[in-house]
């Protein structure tokens, strides 16, 4: 057994950069704050003494620009990491990741590469509408990008450290209110593939189909229930694209219970795909129609108490649970 | 036309090698071929042969022709989507780029990108780009890339006039200025950004005057006229290439064709048109090479007829090759790995 440390989860990506930076030399990180600042979330703090500015590079508030200049960049044989401040933002360049970054490969036959990492986080607490918004399956839509959302410490370093070795882009979505989080992982290097969910919590009542910080929402409840004698499964996807469609039927086939928890608005969202999949793929194991828990269909407002109302929590999830099973 | 220079401008560039005889007949057949290979595609448009959208260069192939012949094999060039005459000026082997056309396995990129998106790595051809305004960020992150890894290269960004005015151009220049970038932006102004003329879209009506507020040196010039493309670009790329930072060149010119295949051009006469017939790139070059006898008419037929003929091969070509597999609808979205 390696040595496991304990680590936020902030550390941990920014650990998966320093080995990264360390190593290749044709890495760099360019973003909004990166360098002098530290980081908007303090995430890439120490990095720019550490390597200094031509490394981790302070840009201009251009979206568009830094994602292309990235791409561009990754195409002549380097590998940035493009931070976008939050995922809010990615708006502004969603032409240059979905036209440019996702399609560099296909459109020229395979005879070119972008293996940009595409760094942002989710996230909210009272930033009202433009601020507090998830927009993973706007990235996960597309063919031709990877998209994880990683719940863990130990995730969000292995995830980020196999994007580095990556030659396809990568949308890495991390979570404002996880950063944090302290978790358990191995020193030094080591990788957690893109396509693999992990089981949270084994259990043969119910799945609990999830991602980022979700999982932690479905892990309290799920403990919550235990002391009634209730068992859930916890599968974290981790990535959204490629999905591991085989750990949730096999999750499902065992439980016939599923309900899809997501962060997310529910109309079109991740958790239609989902649940969509579940109902056909483990049609003939479902004791019950798959159940979905998201965000209240709204742009989400200023006060605390309308905030706090919008997002699934422990409490509901419980409830939820227990009617699915009364 | 004008030439007009921005106060920005150093004086510090080298002139470009003279132009020889040479140089002289293989940029008329480089242009030649262009003219022939894009009528050649026309006709097969028609035919039903080609489909999607073809923008022809018909009327500006000076600009790419002058513009390569400044360059070094090495530099990387993004353009936009009327890319055909880019890719040929390059050197790269009409067979492929027909096929590419006629959406053939054999095409350029596996018949997966079309008009719009011809490429060849080998040549440092990055492709052609159809959001209009979306490849001038990339051009900037290849300059970013040889600044970075101390290569001598630089990359060209080649643009029609409006993609001026959309935000990504502003995006990237902002940024290739502040950094220094190896980078030279090359507009070609054919007056009209699909139907609308630059006037209609655009506040600033000299686009080269955009630079200055990236206090980026720029220019305006006659890109009809291929010696003073040829001149311009070698001069402004040296620039780049010294690490000057960013350039920029507004090359004036017309396209003869509509915007796309079936654009009925209600936004200009037909009078419009034939004044600016003598002003066709390719008739101005021969009648100087004439001029200085350095040809004959004889030798531009002779000319003529081996570009035809290599036209004729690649339409062949094209026509003889397969289309793509069936499993090719699955392949090169990731790389595998």
């Amino acid at each position: 057994m390696t040595d496991l440390i304990q680590m936020t989860y902030r550390d941990a990506l920014k650990e998966a950069m320093r080995e990264a930076l360390r190593r290749d030399e044709t890495a760099v990180i360019m973003g909004e704050e990166v360098g002098v600042w530290g980081g908007t979330y303090a995430v890439t703090r120490g990095l720019y003494d550490e390597f200094g500015a031509h490394r981790v590079i302070d840009t201009p508030i251009a979206e568009m620009g830094i994602i292309g200049v990235a791409t561009g960049a990754a195409m002549g044989g380097m590998k940035p990491i493009a931070e976008i401040m939050t995922i809010n933002f990615a708006l502004v360049a969603i032409d240059q990741i979905v036209n440019n970054t996702a399609k560099i490969h296909s459109m020229f036959g395979g005879t070119m590469r972008a293996p940009v990492v595409i760094r942002t986080t989710a996230g909210w607490g009272q930033l009202a509408a433009t601020h507090s918004q998830s927009f993973e399956a706007w990235f996960a839509y597309v063919p031709g990008l990877i998209v994880v959302m990683p719940s863990t410490a130990y995730d969000a370093k292995g995830l980020l450290t196999t994007a580095m070795y990556s030659q396809n882009p990568v949308i890495f979505i991390e979570h404002t209110r996880l950063y944090g989080e302290k978790g358990e992982l191995p020193k030094g290097e080591f990788r957690v593939p893109f396509g693999v969910a992990d089981v949270k919590r084994q259990g043969k009542d119910l799945t609990i189909v999830t991602y980022s910080r979700m999982t932690h929402v479905a892990l309290n409840a799920a403990k919550d229930l235990a002391q009634q004698g209730i068992e859930v499964e916890v599968v974290d996807v981790r990535s959204l694209r490629p999905l591991d469609w085989a750990t949730i039927m096999n999750s499902v086939r065992k439980t016939h219970r599923a309900l899809v928890l997501t962060e997310d608005w529910m109309t079109f969202g991740v958790s239609g795909e989902i649940a969509a999949r579940i109902a056909h793929d483990a049609f003939d194991y479902l004791d019950a129609p798959v159940e979905r828990m998201t965000q209240a269909e709204v742009p989400l407002p200023y006060a605390p108490n309308l905030e706090k109302m919008a997002f699934p929590d422990e409490a509901k999830v419980f409830a939820k649970i227990k009617e699915m099973l009364a | 036309m004008v030439t007009s220079t921005n106060p920005a401008v150093s004086v510090t560039s080298r002139a470009a090698p003279p132009i020889t005889r040479e140089m002289g007949l293989h940029w008329l057949e480089q242009m030649m071929l262009i003219r022939r290979f894009e009528e050649a595609a026309e006709y097969a448009y028609t035919q039903k042969k080609i489909g999607g959208f073809l923008h022809l260069y018909i009327g500006e192939e000076s600009i790419a022709v002058g513009a390569v012949a400044a360059m070094q094999p090495d530099d990387d060039i993004f353009t936009h989507y009327r890319d055909h005459g880019w890719v040929l000026a390059r050197g790269v082997d009409p067979k492929p780029s027909m096929a590419e056309l006629y959406g053939k396995a054999t095409g350029l990129v596996k018949g997966k990108g079309g008009s719009m998106h011809f490429a060849s790595v080998e040549h440092h051809m990055w492709g052609g780009y159809a959001i209009v305004g979306g490849h001038i960020p990339l051009a900037a992150g290849m300059a970013f890339s040889h600044q970075y890894l101390k290569r001598d290269r630089i990359a060209f960004c080649v643009m029609g006039e409006g993609a001026t005015n959309i935000g990504m151009f502003h995006e990237a220049l902002n940024m290739a200025a502040l950094w220094k970038l190896p980078a030279v932006f090359l507009v070609e102004n054919n007056q009209y950004g699909m139907g609308t003329a630059v006037e209609r879209a655009s506040a600033v009506a000299n686009i080269y005057e955009k630079a200055t507020a990236y206090h980026m040196p720029a220019t305006q010039i006659d890109g009809n006229d291929i010696e003073l493309v040829y001149n311009t670009i070698f001069e402004f790329a040296d620039r780049a290439r010294r690490g000057e930072g960013p350039q920029l060149v507004e090359a004036m010119t017309y396209r003869f064709r509509g915007h796309s295949m079936g654009d009925p051009q209600r936004y200009r006469s037909k009078e419009e048109v034939e004044q600016r017939r003598p002003n066709d790139p390719l008739n101005r070059w021969e009648t100087k090479l004439l001029e200085r006898a350095w040809t004959t008419e004889d030798e531009i037929k002779q000319l003529f007829a081996r570009v035809d003929a290599q036209v004729a091969q690649a339409v062949q070509f094209a026509e003889d090759s397969p289309f793509p597999d069936a499993r090719e609808l699955y392949t090169d979205i990731l790389v595998e790995e």
